[in-house]
């Protein structure tokens, strides 16, 4: 059974037809193309394929299409643009945040939340809020550097 | 992060990474990201069983199999895996040797459909004993390999070890164990074939594409011309994709020959965990002998690993436990004696460290114990027995250059405040009833950068650079980028030697249509092997250029396009050249066992929970000999990184078996360490430069995984008095280790 759903998809309504039990991540990356949103694990361990729906980080991994009408998903795409770099994708490059960069895209938009709830995290506010984000290449170090860089303070180690 | 050498042009400067920006946008495109049309996914149809004889396969006979491609080992123009042996079929044929072993491949355009049809496979096997462990392998119980169950074995011997331990003082005896690791690249494996008029092309996630190009050919019957093996964006490997994606590649090849159409198949983390390599288990036994002053005698070290079920990599792997079985000292005589064993498990392969973590976790915590029998402070007992120029190896080689490890420990001593901490901390230092008890403890390491003994002499990498257009350069390599910055080091690497910016180097796709053999991205060789063969060639393409110049004036750029009109094409092919005297003897393991080692010292400091027995790493401290920082972000990068897998196999990363089964095979159980988890790493770059690195560089990608374990075992012995033998070192195991010495007290 499919049915047509009307979200808000990165500031732009559309209206995507899909199985009730899809999961958001797959109608994200092959309904809307938007494959900024990685896979990890598929279970929501790993924090990769995180979204913000309303406004909150989930693992769009978890989250059925058929709870998405009406509600607002900002995805990578919606926060970072490849040409024109906001200072904290620009930080995660600069500080060594990204390697492999598979759980990069959700990193960020974990960082982002973290920065509009609280401006001016301590690295141990930064370490608890990406707890839920699973890096396997940088042992964290560039991650807290960059999120903390982005909040204007030269910290982290 | 600190480095003593002030950046001079670009090499030791910092210019944002090459794949930066499409990365944090999530533009970069990995294998699952880019829309191949008309393609169809595929499974893989597994035993079930550890060992057993393949009956028969049933289709149910009530499923529509008419829009599957169903691919047997009878479809297999040559059903094996070529690596180091063929001994792995690309699918079961009469026997299955382990639980995971490939047996049918599926593929259908609707993914559900595909998910069903796996299930309405039924493979009848009878089952015949297995081997489960090594200890069975040992036994011979039962045998299935030769007369011994023994897949390979090599030996170490610097003079007579046997009677000079007896001769000694103080003699330690010990035996150490380490389990299998898990990679957890956060990509999972994944590849995609298509077949045109030009014959068969695979892209996918993968470190070495000539590997895999090799195992097409030999699989599928086919000329190397045409195959064309294509890495996409690689999102980790650490090891685990050097081998492992010559099975994946042969699989969707052959179910794309069949369908007609473009095959995917992407593994599901679960799927992954279970049936890819892993870091194989080691039990290594040491006894060693010294004098009451600290005075080395003599090293006697058995080896003996998990293989699993195919060779893979094994050799290999063993000879790097081999040889960095003794350490980082002195020892005037030294036998290293090793065996790696079959078992009916999955077959063990490459990962970050290849052998070295194993057994230098072992002779760390043997130092530990000689030190503690002579009464020395372990990191004195150390500095007093360091390597240094002029030392000699247990294999006869002579170090005669960039030996940083002397300053590298007085660095880490310093900056982490051991020898305060040592005497201030501790168990010994606790108050009676304390709940937070805190530690230090430290190692002492090295890694041999290149391949083992004479491969990188064999192989002879290549590399092409193109002049292109306005004094553009491009570098042509098949070394691939899975994170560790590869194409960015590259790029600094050329511009230096070929007196261009940055911005005017880039990096062509490793593709093995387009890209000479550089050698597989593997053995902390890209940068110091395969990065001197960049230089060397980026030097004579400048030259090249400047002549014209010189000749026939105009500016550099221009000069290129007189060069390149005249010419047509300006390519500079250079191969791999082993230093002069660099000699490795395979039959007697005697000789320059690697070109150039990377050292370091690693601190680290723990509080321990005495209530719920949490093993918290509050600080860690890494001084490092790199030769040379190309790049110090990068290099830092691949520093703390491969410190902090380190820190997981010590403390939580566990593979639990039953029956030959991985009970644990996803993220939820099998537990790698999060933001919380990893510690403030706080690394230092110590520069002694290597002379043939380029500019100085070293190979340092699978050090940082070396000395984790073993500072952080002594960490928690200093804290507890409880001295692990074993990792990973879980507060489970802990809570038992500590209620046993409670128990003794009493």
């Amino acid at each position: 059974m499919m049915i047509t759903i009307e979200l808000t998809v990165n500031g732009s309504k559309q209206n995507v037809q899909a199985s009730p039990l899809a999961r958001l991540i797959d109608v994200l990356r092959e309904k809307l193309r938007l494959t900024g949103t990685k896979e990890g694990c598929g279970e929501g361990e790993c924090g990769t394929c995180t979204v913000l729906l309303d406004g909150e980080p989930v693992n769009a991994c978890l989250v059925p299409f058929g709870q998405c009408e009406g509600r607002h998903v900002v995805t990578i795409e919606g926060l970072v643009n490849e040409t024109n770099l906001s200072s904290l994708a620009d930080a995660f490059i600069e500080r060594g945040g990204a390697q492999c960069g598979i759980c990069t895209p959700g990193m960020i938009v974990s960082s982002h939340w973290l920065l509009q709830h609280n401006p001016t995290p301590s690295d141990a506010e930064i370490r608890e809020a990406l707890a839920g984000n699973i890096c396997r290449c940088t042992g964290y170090t560039g991650i807290v550097e960059a999120v903390a860089k982005a909040s204007g303070r030269q910290g982290g180690t | 992060m600190q480095s003593n050498v002030r950046s001079q042009g670009w090499i030791g400067d910092t210019p944002a990474r090459s794949d930066g920006p499409a990365k944090v946008a999530g533009t970069a495109r990995y294998i699952a990201d880019i829309a191949f049309p008309n393609a169809i996914d595929a499974s893989v149809v597994r035993s079930h069983v550890p060992r057993g004889r393949i009956l028969g396969i049933d289709f149910d006979p009530n499923f529509d199999w008419s829009d599957v491609t169903i691919i047997t080992a009878k479809d297999v123009p040559c059903n094996e895996i070529a690596e180091i042996e063929c001994d792995q079929p690309a699918l079961a044929d009469d026997q299955v040797r382990h639980v995971y072993e490939p047996i049918v491949l599926l593929a259908c355009e609707d993914k559900t459909k595909l998910q069903r049809a796996v299930q309405r496979v039924h493979v009848r096997i009878e089952q015949l004993p297995a081997l489960l462990n090594v200890d069975d392998s040992l036994a011979c119980n039962p045998l299935v390999l030769g007369k011994d169950n023994v897949m390979c074995s090599y030996r170490v011997v610097l003079g007579d070890a046997k009677a000079e331990i007896e001769r000694a003082e103080v003699v330690v005896r010990g035996m150490y164990e380490v389990g299998h690791q898990e990679q957890m690249y956060i990509e999972p494996q994944g590849c995609v074939a298509y077949w045109d008029d030009a014959g068969l092309h695979v892209v996918g996630s993968m470190q070495c594409p000539y590997y895999v190009e090799k195992a097409l050919a030999h699989a599928l019957r086919l000329e190397r011309s045409r195959i064309d093996v294509t890495q996409s964006v690689t999102g980790g490997a650490f090891g685990g994709k050097e081998e492992y994606p010559s099975v994946v590649a042969v699989h969707v090849a052959l179910l794309s020959k069949k369908a007609g159409r473009p095959v995917r198949m992407i593994y599901e983390r679960q799927e992954d965990v279970q049936a890819t390599t892993k870091r194989h288990p080691a039990r290594v036994t040491v006894e060693a002998g010294c004098d009451r002053d600290g005075t080395l005698r003599g090293i006697a070290v058995d080896i003996l690993m998990d293989a699993g079920a195919y060779v893979t990599m094994t050799p290999v792997v063993l000879s790097r436990g081999v040889l960095h079985a003794c350490g980082a000292y002195r020892w005037p005589t030294a036998l290293v004696q090793s065996k790696a064993v079959i078992t009916n498990t999955p077959p063990n392969g490459a990962f970050r460290g290849f052998g070295a973590p194993q057994t230098i976790f072992a002779v760390e915590r043997h130092m530990d114990r000689m030190a503690e029998a002579i009464g020395m402070e372990p990191m004195a007992f150390r500095q007093k027995n360091l390597l240094g120029i002029g030392a000699t190896m247990p294999t006869g080689q002579v170090l005669n250059g960039s030996v940083g490890v002397q300053e590298c420990v007085q660095r880490a001593l310093e900056k982490s405040d051991y020898l305060r901490k040592k005497s201030t901390l501790g168990k010994a230092n606790s108050p009676a009833g304390a709940t937070k008890v805190r530690g230090v403890g430290a190692s002492v390491f090295l890694h041999g950068a290149g391949f083992t003994g004479s491969g990188e002499d064999r192989l002879k990498g290549a590399v092409e650079l193109d002049l292109l257009k306005d004094g553009h350069v491009r570098v042509r390599s098949s070394s691939t980028d899975m994170g560790q910055g590869t194409e960015t080091v590259f790029r600094q690497i050329a511009a230096q030697a070929a007196g261009v910016p940055f911005e005017n180097v880039s990096v062509a796709t490793p593709s093995t249509a387009h890209v000479p053999d550089s050698g597989p991205t593997v053995a902390s060789r890209t940068v110091m092997i395969v990065g001197s063969i960049v230089e060397s060639a980026a030097k004579e393409l400048g030259e090249r250029v400047r002549n014209e110049q010189q000749q026939h004036g105009g500016s550099f750029a221009e000069a290129s396009n007189r060069l390149l009109e005249r010419e047509g094409t300006v390519v500079v092919h250079r191969r791999y050249a082993h230093p002069a005297g660099v000699k490795f003897d395979d039959a007697t393991y005697t000789g320059t066992a690697y070109p150039a080692y990377a050292w370091a010292c690693d601190i680290a400091e723990v509080e321990v929970d005495l209530d719920t027995f949490e093993i918290d790493v509050v600080g860690f401290w890494s001084a490092v000999d790199v030769g040379r920082a190309i790049h110090p972000v990068l290099c830092r990068g691949q520093l703390d990184g491969g410190a902090l897998q380190s820190i997981g196999w010590a403390l939580c990363e566990e593979v639990q078996w039953k029956d030959g089964h991985i009970l644990n095979p996803r993220m939820t159980t099998y537990i790698v360490p999060t933001a919380l988890d990893a510690p403030p790493f706080m690394t230092d770059l110590v520069e002694e430069p290597y002379t043939f690195g380029p500019g100085g560089a070293k190979g340092i990608g699978e050090l940082p995984m070396d000395g984790g374990a073993p500072a952080l075992a002594a960490a928690i012995e200093h804290a507890t008095g409880i001295a692990f033998n074993r990792i990973p070192m879980t507060p489970e195991r802990l809570f038992d280790a500590w209620n046993e010495s409670q128990r003794e007290r009493r």
